[in-house]
């Protein structure tokens, strides 16, 4: 074809052997620019050059044919000359516009890529976020290493908890042996005494931390009580999933829940006192400078002191779990850590939802509309 | 003659010494006696310090249930530091707040512990049948 020879000859001269080179810098200006309108000023700079280049050749083979068929020729040659730049500039549009969207798919790639990554590093880096949201790097901007050991610990504790999750229910649905349920139960319960461990070492670390439930997924965060679940929230997670229950087992599981529900009032009204004397402790006249030292010994005391319930209260909860398993069945202890596993999970997987939803503004949303 | 006197001197200062070690051991006892006493004054007997959070939630814990405990407030004793030392004998390293040793409840004279034995207890359903055992609870 004609425009392919000419195009080659064309190339040949500026010396670019790779046409694709060429259609990769024009892509590059348009990266800059975004318009076509800085590719077709190149195009139109070069295209004098082409002009004069392909006027050389076709000039000196006309020569010898002469002058009455000049005019004619000069006019067709013309003509032609344009529809062959016409078809270049459509080809050369046509490249640069596969290169444009060759470029656009791999930048979708990467992106996706890049947000899985951030995903993944946000569920790690989530809880030390919120750490350094919550202003402990604060005054002294040093970190806690007891308090980032502990995330550390409790993301790998989720993960393990996940899977416990899975062989229990894999285990049930099976219909497994007594002797494998209960080799899952015990690894179950020994899972949430090393949790117990865990916050029991976070506690001495930093209390303010552990008890603000800044470690907790956000919706968990909505059913806090010093620094974790109500015992009684457990027992009404727990039970509505189990099998028929004895007479015996409902009794039981009544006591369980008064008992529960007693203790519980006893340690918030505790709580309630540390509040009030931890208020009443601070100066309320800020010129006053000459005691603050005693009362921040006070207050220093009051941390000590509301170490002494959190510790309880985990305490508390550890015990409505023991008691709880020593009342029911293998089968029916399975079942429940498995209730109780299944709706941490979901809290966790709504919260993580929820923050999705409001940092991405397509998200359709009530206030929308 | 001198070293008459300087075994004489030696011995006094035996005696001495001596009878001071018995006052302070009798003091103790005193103490614990005094403690094991208060005890088994009323069914439910909880030591106490008045400024004490964790105190205040084993009232209201004994409360809730209906029981009128005894409350002897440690700080408003003026042997209330020997009696304090005496309770720290008698739990030894078992419980988990091991900075405050207060609260302490005794139940019928015997010594129950401090807040977590008793959670245990009545999370294992163990502390009503002791209550009523003991004639603080009635059906």
């Amino acid at each position: 074809m004609n425009s392919s020879s000419t195009q080659l000859v064309l190339v040949k001269r500026m010396g670019i052997y790779d046409p694709f080179h060429q259609v990769n810098m024009w892509g590059d200006s348009f990266k800059i620019d975004g318009s076509l309108n800085s590719i077709a000023s190149p195009m139109l700079m070069m295209k004098p050059s082409m002009e004069n280049k392909t006027d050389c050749t076709p000039n000196e083979s006309r020569e010898p044919s002469g002058d009455d068929r000049d005019t004619n020729d000069k006019a067709d040659s013309k003509a032609q000359r344009r529809l062959a730049q016409n078809r270049e500039a459509a080809r050369k549009c046509r490249l640069r516009k596969k290169a444009y969207v060759q470029q656009l798919e791999t930048s979708r790639v990467k992106l996706m890529q890049l947000e899985l990554e951030i995903e993944k590093a946000r569920k790690q880096g989530l809880y030390i976020r919120s750490a350094v949201d919550v202003s402990y790097m604060g005054s002294s901007g040093t970190i806690n290493p007891g308090i980032t050991l502990f995330e550390l610990e409790y993301g790998q504790w989720i993960e393990e908890q996940d899977r416990h999750n899975e062989e229990l229910r894999n285990a049930l649905q099976t219909h497994a042996s007594e002797m494998q349920l209960h080799l899952l139960v015990e690894s179950c319960m020994s899972h949430y005494s090393n949790l117990f461990r865990m916050k029991a070492d976070a506690v001495k670390a930093d209390v303010f931390y552990l008890i603000s439930g800044a470690w907790k997924a956000s919706v968990e965060r909505l059913f806090l009580w010093i620094g974790g679940s109500r015992p009684s929230q457990l027992l009404n997670i727990i039970v509505p999933q189990l099998e028929p229950l004895t007479d015996q087992q409902i009794v039981s599981i009544k006591h369980l829940r008064l008992s529960s529900q007693q203790a519980e009032d006893a340690l918030s009204l505790g709580l309630d006192k540390l509040q009030q004397s931890l208020v009443l402790n601070i100066p309320s006249d800020p010129l006053v400078v000459g005691h603050y030292g005693f009362e921040m010994a006070a207050a220093m005391d009051k941390g000590e002191a509301l170490e002494g319930f959190v510790n309880q209260a985990d305490h508390l909860r550890q015990q409505t779990l023991l008691h709880m398993s020593r009342i029911l069945t293998t089968g029916q202890a399975a079942q429940g850590l498995l209730a109780m596993g299944e709706y941490f999970h979901r809290l966790r997987t709504l919260s993580s939802l929820w923050s999705d939803r409001s940092s991405d503004p397509s998200f359709p949303t009530q206030h929308s509309n | 003659m001198f070293q008459e006197k300087k075994r004489m001197h030696y011995q006094v200062e035996a005696a001495a010494a001596w009878s001071y070690y018995m006052r302070v051991r009798s003091m103790e006892e005193d103490q614990m006696e005094r403690v094991a006493r208060l005890a088994s004054q009323s069914a439910v007997v909880i030591f106490s310090v008045s400024s004490c959070c964790m105190c205040h939630a084993m009232k209201r814990l004994f409360c809730g249930m209906g029981v009128n405990p005894t409350v002897h407030e440690l700080d408003h004793d003026p042997q209330g530091k020997d009696m304090e030392t005496a309770l720290m004998r008698l739990l030894g390293n078992g419980s988990i707040n091991t900075n405050a040793v207060v609260p302490v409840v005794f139940i019928g004279g015997k010594l129950v512990g401090s807040m977590d034995r008793v959670l245990a207890f009545h999370i294992g359903g163990t502390l009503v049948p002791l209550l009523k055992q003991a004639g603080a609870l009635w059906l």
